[in-house]
């Protein structure tokens, strides 16, 4: 089995150090929020932990179309591994989201557009590592996982904007909003585009691990295989 | 005259198990050749790969004339396949199974040809009978019937005689002699040498992913293919 | 579209729609599950005449979201049974026309159980269902859900989990169908402005569209070995 390559490590350190970084000028640098108070911190890590999840459910789409294009088994340990970290972060933007939600809207869920969709897209990721389950052949998993990934790529934006037609309450931060828009100071901005700048790294990082793991698996399988032979 | 299928160098593999490993396989027009081996060997991996139903990882296949994967619609034209599993529908009469597969390949004068069909494997007057009720034998017979109904070239037997008794085996005996004497080529599975000596003009042993051997069937007795074979058999 | 690819989508259906009028189990399984369904419904919602009008939308849709998934599997499941599959697989005609021919066969099937358990409701609950609007949704709504579930099934069949697994992959996927044909019906039966009910529909065909044309690509990929 190889080493970290360099960069990975450099990346490992980049990355705790950024954490570190950003999760300081979120308690420090960023002003509290006049109406909501302290909580409303939790938001610079819920809409970055959320653009992590949708950078993985992009990829994981886009290298699903990639796979059944060119049957490279490369594709299908990438579309897990994207699938599986958007999984993960999707799930923390949601409980952020949640436990924000508590003294912002006075409910622990609001059936808000955004957050439903990522409620519906965890069933999906769900429903997708069931599927694989169920299939021993490592060619017909990766097929139908790739299939079934561009069929909730799909789904998940027509599943969002018909949600959207229900009334919604989520504050709108960016572009144009109603009277529920969150009004950010300059410093909330700069906090907010730092925090996402560390959570993509952190990504990836994330996923050049996982991508790793999934090569060693392999090479564990293969020997594996040496063996009985 | 070329040959009716041409296999050389096929690999097939399963995730990271080699099943076919580099396999040399030719059938002469008008051939039958029994394809022995031991479960597991890959003949019926090797099968659905000449049935266009697998893909090939690595090498090149030829079935009537075309290659495979590329070509397989106009293999799929020309090809006969019977597996150990009828292919057929329960709830379907013998006719209507016929007719339903008759309409997929587009069969001309589909009635007289399913009459014809129909006498050849014996079962004119079960026409009407679902599919359902009739015995392991008769859905082989039925089987054989909706592969041979588009007239193919070329015809891939899987294990014919799995689950048959001895009636039922030796009616099958007959069916499959029509089958050849008509000038087809045809490949069969199976895994008792006994059953194949009778119809087979070559015998082709697969074991451990290659074919191992290949006797005529002139050179069958004064050959030392049977204890090869045991010998495969034993693993 | 040749001749001999719609012979092949038209054969597929007639060989179903053949094998169903005979058996009946599929239609009648579905039926007398939609029943129970609607049976259940009045016990535990209690249906009083002010809810009904409000949720009569969305107890429809889940009575024919949930008896579909039974039509799915079981059609999927007779493909499976004696190796049909394979001898699909085998004739010399694109594997998409296997695809519509079992799409068409199992739409056929859901509307047939609609049919029935339309006029059902509308007798059991006292509401009047017979909106042309609201016929067109259903049949809307059915397509998307007939068109994803048909491919859904073909790849579920071939897990180890096999039926079980079917709704799991199918509901997720099918959110937006389901949220709009109920939004739609209810607008139709409460008499909503029109303006109201299209980005509804307009949902619906959308969805439709992409799914039947998504389909239609990826079929091949759920079949092939």
């Amino acid at each position: 089995m190889s080493p970290q390559p360099r960069l990975l490590h450099v990346l490992n350190i980049l990355s705790a150090l950024l954490l570190a970084a950003g999760t300081l000028m979120v308690f420090w640098y960023a002003p509290v929020e006049r109406v909501m108070g302290a909580v409303q911190k939790l938001f610079y890590f819920h809409v970055a932990t959320a653009w992590v999840g949708m950078i993985g459910f992009i990829i994981a789409a886009v290298v699903a179309i990639l796979y059944l294009v060119t049957k490279d088994l490369k594709w299908d340990a990438i579309n897990v591994a994207a699938v599986e970290i958007s999984l993960v972060f999707f799930f923390i933007a949601i409980v952020l989201g949640s436990i924000w939600a508590r003294p912002a809207w006075g409910t622990w869920w609001t059936w808000e557009p955004r957050l439903t969709t990522a409620a519906i897209l965890e069933m999906i990721y769900l429903a997708y590592l069931l599927l694989r389950q169920g299939i021993e052949d490592p060619e017909r998993r990766a097929r139908f996982g790739a299939v079934y990934t561009i069929f909730g790529g799909l789904s998940v934006p027509l599943t969002f904007v018909s949600i959207r037609l229900f009334r919604t309450i989520h504050p709108v931060i960016i572009g144009a909003g109603g009277s529920e828009k969150m009004n950010m100071t300059g410093d909330m901005v700069v906090t907010m585009l730092f925090n996402i700048a560390v959570f993509s790294v952190i990504f990836i990082t994330l996923f050049w691990h996982r991508i790793r793991l999934g090569q060693f698996a392999e090479q564990v399988e293969r020997r594996k295989l040496q063996l009985t032979h | 005259m070329s040959p009716s299928i041409e296999v050389t160098r096929l690999v097939k593999r399963f995730g990271l198990k080699n099943v076919l490993r580099g396999l040399d396989f030719q059938v002469q027009s008008g051939e039958f050749v029994a394809l022995l081996g031991p479960n597991g060997a890959g003949k019926t991996t090797f099968l659905r790969i000449l049935a266009s139903l697998s893909r090939p990882t690595l090498g090149q296949v030829r079935v009537a004339g075309h290659r495979l994967p590329e070509q397989s619609a106009a293999v799929r034209r020309r090809l006969g396949v019977v597996s150990h599993l009828p292919l057929l529908y329960g709830d379907l009469t013998a006719e209507e199974n016929l007719q339903f597969y008759g309409r997929m390949y587009g069969v001309p004068n589909l009635n007289v040809r399913i009459q014809e069909v129909l006498d050849m494997v014996g079962l004119s007057t079960r026409r009407r009978d679902l599919v359902r009720t009739f015995s392991r034998g008769m859905q082989q017979r039925l089987a054989i019937g909706r592969a041979v109904l588009h007239d193919p070239d070329v015809m891939l037997f899987d294990e014919p005689y799995t689950g048959l008794d001895q009636d039922a085996s030796e009616m099958l005996d007959s069916v499959l002699k029509n089958v050849a004497a008509a000038g087809r080529t045809v490949v069969m599975t199976s895994h008792d040498l006994a059953r194949a000596e009778d119809l087979a003009t070559r015998f082709d042993v697969l074991s451990r992913g290659v074919i191992a051997a290949s006797v005529t069937r002139t050179d069958l007795q004064n050959s030392n293919l049977l204890t090869f074979y045991k010998q495969a058999l034993a693993g | 579209m040749s001749t001999s690819y719609l012979r092949a989508i038209l054969a597929v259906t007639w060989k179903d729609l053949t094998a169903e009028l005979r058996s009946r189990e599929l239609l009648s399984a579905m039926l007398v599950f939609s029943v129970l369904v609607l049976l259940i419904f009045y016990f535990a919602l209690e249906l009083d005449v002010q809810t009904r009008s409000e949720i009569t939308a969305g107890a429809l849709w889940v009575t024919f979201a949930f008896a579909g998934t039974l039509g799915l599997n079981r059609s999927m499941a007779i493909e499976k049974d004696r190796g049909c599959l394979d001898g699909l697989l085998l004739v010399p005609v694109d594997r998409s026309a296997i695809y519509f021919g079992k799409a068409l066969s199992n739409l056929a099937f859901m509307l047939a159980v609609e049919a029935i358990v339309l006029p059902l409701y509308s007798i059991m609950y006292n509401v009047n269902l017979f909106y042309p609007g609201l016929l067109g949704v259903t049949l809307l709504g059915s397509v998307g859900y007939t068109a994803v579930g048909t491919l859904l099934s073909a790849m579920s069949v071939q897990t180890r989990t096999r039926d079980v697994l079917l709704p799991i992959l199918l509901f997720p996927v099918i959110i937006p169908v389901f949220v709009a044909a109920v939004k739609a019906s209810g607008g139709f039966l409460n008499g909503a402005e029109w303006s109201e009910i299209i980005p509804w529909v307009n949902i619906l065909l959308v969805y439709d569209v992409i799914f039947i044309a998504v389909a239609f690509m990826v079929f091949d990929f759920v079949i092939e070995e």
